[in-house]
């Protein structure tokens, strides 16, 4: 384990659980989690290290930088471009490698990228340029969406003119549908996302878990949290059942945050997206209403891009659909590292490569 | 990335529903102080409630009692948690 927890009743309980999970998983389990920041926690604590050898935990589609298209990501490059246009974003893009060049390398030669940790930061930048048109990049699931338009919401209040939004804004019901749909992927149970689920409410499983049978557990991204989670995917497996769990009763309710849900469908509406490894999937992705087309950064510019090219070599499309893991990509760790990354998922804090590749499993 | 700390609200300022003086909340976690806004949170909280905070925004209001049992696993968690590359938003 690479962060041994200090406190005595920490590991008493941790272990207890891990005996409890070991105790019942005697038979080969595969379980997804579906966010990345569940990706995260799980390696930087070592937890697999903690589960039996019959149990197996795989990463799906909830890396919202490691799933944008490869055209998403040409077009916000392509609005850096732009002579008149200060990009801010979240700090995991600026390295996601485009078809031809990335944001970091534009920015030194010459474009103006902000990093922000909050969208309300870009109204700020906008105040602070008024020269200038600053384009906000969307990218995120339905925690990140709402924060999005809410600062949409505030610059039409504010009659703000130099401030403009990107959209890729996904949601996560429809990925999981048609990854699901898609193929047979060989999973026993998602461990569902903590934060996308406050936003949308565990009911949100509700439809895939009974269609696909397959056993759902809302949970944390404490150690404690995740291994409370895989021992209710175990326990459901072993009883054959399939149900929507939530055990992670301090940040997320059965019907979700209604006032965010209000406010996201106020100022968004499904589109049809494209995913990284996924192709294009109805309705999962969120368009900007024409209510608020003059915030709308498609609408303001002209973006074109040439042709895209995904990079030779790089597995992430299949990492994301659980196809491959980073270990069968011949670029990861020679090729392929977070200093010099080829594809988003070795860039992103969240992507599976970059977790493997930080926490163990080196080539 | 998601931060999973409840943190307790100080000071509340604006109002709910105004976009040209949007509601804010003062709040503090293990010494930390930042300020974050209230547009999305599904309850409005209340000074001394806690909050779970996302890029910025608070998205889930907790009452003292509810925060206080998962504050004390962060508690030993804080002094183990601190690995590379933390605390980004996504
Ligand atoms: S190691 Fe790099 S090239 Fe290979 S799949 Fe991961 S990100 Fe792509």
């Amino acid at each position: 384990m690479k962060n041994q927890p200090e406190s005595p009743k920490m590991v008493e309980e941790i272990l207890q659980i891990a005996r409890a999970i070991g105790e019942l998983a005697t038979r080969p389990m595969r379980f997804m989690e579906v966010c990345g920041t569940h990706t995260m926690s799980i390696f930087r604590h070592g937890l697999r290290s903690l589960l039996p050898k019959t149990l197996e935990l795989v990463s799906g589609p909830g890396c919202p930088v490691c799933v944008t298209s490869q055209e998403d990501i040409d077009r916000m490059i392509a609005f850096s471009l732009k002579e008149e246009v200060i990009v801010a974003t979240f700090g995991d893009l600026v390295r996601v490698p485009g078809s031809r060049t990335s944001l970091a390398e534009a920015r030194a030669s010459g474009a103006r990228v902000e990093i922000v940790y909050s969208p309300a930061s870009a109204l700020e930048i906008a105040r602070q340029n008024p020269d200038k048109q600053v384009v906000f990049l969307g990218v995120g699931f339905e925690t990140t969406a709402p924060t999005v338009a809410a600062t949409i919401l505030e610059a039409d209040a504010r009659d703000i003119q130099n401030l403009s939004v990107f959209s890729t804004h996904k949601v996560m019901p429809p990925a999981l549908d048609a990854l699901f749909r898609g193929q047979e992927l060989g999973i026993d149970g998602l461990l569902c996302p903590g934060h996308v689920s406050a936003i949308i409410g565990a009911r949100a499983y509700e439809k895939i878990c009974q269609e696909f049978n397959i056993p759902c557990v809302v949970a944390g991204f404490e150690p404690e949290d995740i291994l409370r989670g895989v021992f209710h995917l175990v326990r459901q497996k072993v009883k054959g059942v399939a149900r929507v769990e939530n055990v992670y009763e301090r940040a997320v309710t059965w019907e979700g945050n209604q006032n965010a849900c209000a406010l996201m469908e106020k100022v968004f509406e499904k589109r049809d997206a494209r995913w990284r490894g996924l192709g294009t999937i109805k309705g999962s992705g969120l368009a900007i209403r024409d209510d608020f087309s003059h915030l709308n950064a498609e609408r303001r510019f002209d973006i074109t891009v040439p042709e895209t090219r995904e990079k030779k070599g790089c597995l992430c499309g299949e990492i994301i659909r659980a196809r491959a893991l980073p270990l069968d990509c011949s670029l990861f760790g020679r090729v392929c590292t977070p200093t010099s990354p080829v594809g988003p998922c070795m860039v992103s804090s969240e992507g599976t490569c970059s977790a493997y590749y930080r926490y163990g499993g080196h080539a | 990335m998601c931060l999973a700390i409840p943190m307790e609200v100080k000071e509340i300022t604006g109002t709910p529903g105004n976009f040209l003086d949007p509601p804010l909340a003062q709040v503090e976690a293990q010494g930390t102080r930042a300020q974050v806004r209230l547009d999305i949170v599904d309850r409005m909280p209340e000074v001394g409630d806690f909050v779970i905070v996302h890029a910025g925004f608070a998205i889930h209001t907790l009452s003292r009692e509810e925060a206080e049992k998962s504050l004390e696993l962060f508690k030993d968690m804080a002094k183990v948690a601190k690995g590379p590359g933390d605390e980004k938003p996504a």
